[in-house]
């Protein structure tokens, strides 16, 4: 067996276009990938099991997230959470979660690596999917009776989805005698 | 009361302790009077002069763990800025991480997942550069109103010394498959703050940084191991790195979505907006600092471009009517601070000063005027528009309204 595995190996270093030239590290271990690994792609890579209803991220919003964000996420020393949608193109926009952010995946992943604010990393997926589907609800961007999982939260789509485009600078028109 | 005669030690001690950076300056420079006392011995670690007194300004901040604090860019002398004075940027405070027990894991779309501790990154072979670091959001302050000073106005900009491992190096001795596109960057801080670097970035020049200005990376720029992504906005070189993972697509970030993306008044976003624009700034003299009389005086600032070297700089000190190269810096060296300098004659007349530079590509710094004609002022991030000091016919120099 062990041969077996060496000679692979010895084939894939050979077809391989970049082959390992200091040999420093390890492979890393299952624990240091689940621990580091937690980072949800917006297609839902990488979102774990569990689930979340909008009643249970309303007590959970009560508990852990209204003392920074407001009891209707209005904000406080936490961002605001609700309104802005079509203020975007105005001269007073309100950038929330519900008017700006183009994916549900990142909500997610934002409050599971940095939400509570003093105690990040504490909520558990289910408690995150909850959360998150209260906010979506906040924002009317879900019904009251929707069960956020690692299969429903990738398909919500956020109103601002088609918002972002490339970078196209350098954009000014260059002058060269300014006032 | 026992009366005891203090030291010098003790008296500058005293001077620090009742928080008059004046007393202690005063009694300092009485010892200094006399001349054959004897001086303070030897010591293990440096510090500066107590007549020093530039630090870095924040906000005052209910979570101080969260927001940023300024170089003193008027105090500034060359092209490094000493580590101590820095900028900050943390999302989650600074963590305190034992290099011995710190791992950086290279995993995803790779042919051999890599976990590997300082001591073997060191191993690595290393490369030095001086680059600038500029926060996304430096000079944010300028779309709606005018920074007062260059602190405040354009304080979120240092540069230093890096020494690191080129990622390129890492990725090649994990094997990058094909597909790969994008690498994931996290930090070890409690928030564990994430952005997604394009793979082509990371292959032409990020660094892997655990050296800065001949000594460890501090704990407040992302000690024992950085990312260092040059002549790219500070938010993307993620401190404390701990994972890279390489994907074939972008993570959509909360802080390359919600944050440091470019909202545009026809209300779309620009997105993944990461190079940083040429720019400079004029640090003497500037908003609050007096000229106390008249005559010749070195006028100097800073200029950077992440696009490459700065070409040239210009000034004017009349109010825009006429343009002089000024002096810069050599060497001038890609994607870091270079030092402009230009002899010029106060002659107590009200006048307004600017510099705008040119880099190496061609491009001009704008105007804060072109900027908003294109941008509006709401896209917060990204403004390297021409900073405007007045001088004033007393020497006050103050900032211009917009």
């Amino acid at each position: 067996m062990w041969k077996l595995s060496a000679i692979l190996l010895a084939t894939t270093a050979t077809v391989a276009a970049q082959s390992p030239r200091y040999g420093v590290g390890r492979p890393p271990t299952p624990d240091e990938i689940r621990a580091l690994g937690s980072a949800i792609a917006p297609d839902g890579t990488g979102l774990p099991e569990g689930a979340g209803t909008v009643a249970a991220g309303r007590a959970l919003f009560a508990a852990q997230c209204e003392r920074c964000h407001g009891p209707a996420g209005e904000g406080d020393v936490g961002a605001r959470l609700v309104g802005g949608q079509g203020t975007l193109a105005t001269p007073r926009p309100l950038k929330t979660v519900g008017s700006f952010w183009p994916y549900a995946t990142t909500l997610w992943d934002y409050v599971n690596r940095a939400m509570p604010f003093d105690r990040p990393g504490l909520l558990e997926p289910s408690e995150v999917y909850a959360a998150v589907a209260f906010v979506l609800n906040l924002n009317g961007i879900i019904d009251e009776d929707r069960v956020m999982d690692a299969a429903s939260l990738p398909k919500v789509k956020m109103p601002n989805r088609d918002g972002f485009v490339a970078d196209p600078r350098p954009d000014i028109p260059q002058e060269r005698r300014p006032k | 009361m026992r009366r005891i005669r203090p030291n010098r030690r003790q008296l500058l001690q005293m001077g620090a302790a009742v928080g008059g950076g004046l007393l202690a300056g005063q009694r300092a420079l009485a010892l200094e009077a006399d001349p054959r006392r004897l001086g303070e011995p030897l010591g293990p670690y440096g510090e500066r002069s107590p007549f020093e007194k530039a630090v870095r300004w924040r906000r005052e901040s209910k979570t101080p763990e969260t927001g940023s604090s300024f170089t003193p860019l008027h105090d500034s002398v060359g092209v490094l800025t000493p580590s101590a004075l820095h900028y900050e940027r943390h999302h989650s405070g600074i963590p305190t991480i034992d290099p011995a027990s710190h791992r950086l894991v290279v995993h995803g779309l790779v042919d051999r997942p890599l976990s590997l501790s300082m001591a073997e990154i060191r191993r690595l072979p290393s490369v030095t550069r001086l680059l600038a670091l500029e926060c996304g959001g430096n000079s944010g302050v300028e779309w709606a109103a005018a920074g007062p000073d260059v602190q405040r106005s354009c304080g979120l900009l240092s540069g230093s010394e890096w020494t690191g491992v080129p990622v390129s190096l890492l990725l090649t001795e994990a094997g990058v498959r094909p597909g790969a596109s994008w690498v994931i960057a996290e930090g070890a801080d409690a928030c564990k703050m994430m952005r997604s670097i394009p793979l082509a970035k990371a292959m032409e020049n990020s660094l892997l940084a655990y050296g800065q200005n001949g000594e460890a990376v501090r704990p407040a720029q992302g000690y024992p191991l950085r990312l260092l992504n040059p002549g790219w906005e500070g938010n993307t070189s993620v401190k404390w790195l701990h994972s890279l993972k390489l994907t074939d697509q972008p993570y959509m970030a909360r802080d390359e979505t919600s944050k440091y993306s470019d909202l545009m008044p026809d209300g779309t976003a620009r997105i993944f907006t990461y190079v940083m624009e040429a720019k400079s700034v004029i640090t003497f003299p500037s908003g609050g600092q007096r000229l106390p009389a008249r005559g010749l005086y070195e006028l100097t600032g800073l200029a950077w471009s992440g696009r490459g070297r700065v070409a040239r700089v210009e000034v004017t000190t009349d109010g825009g009517r006429t343009w002089v190269a000024a002096d810069l810096q050599e060497p001038r060296l890609p994607l870091a601070l270079t030092r402009f300098r230009l002899a010029w004659r106060f002659d107590g007349q009200d006048t307004r000063i600017a510099s705008r530079a040119v880099d190496e590509t061609g491009y001009v710094q704008p105007t804060r005027e072109a900027l908003v004609a294109v941008r509006g002022i709401n896209s917060n991030y990204h403004y390297n528009g021409i900073k405007v000091w007045h001088v004033r016919a007393d020497g006050t120099v103050t900032h211009v309204e917009a």
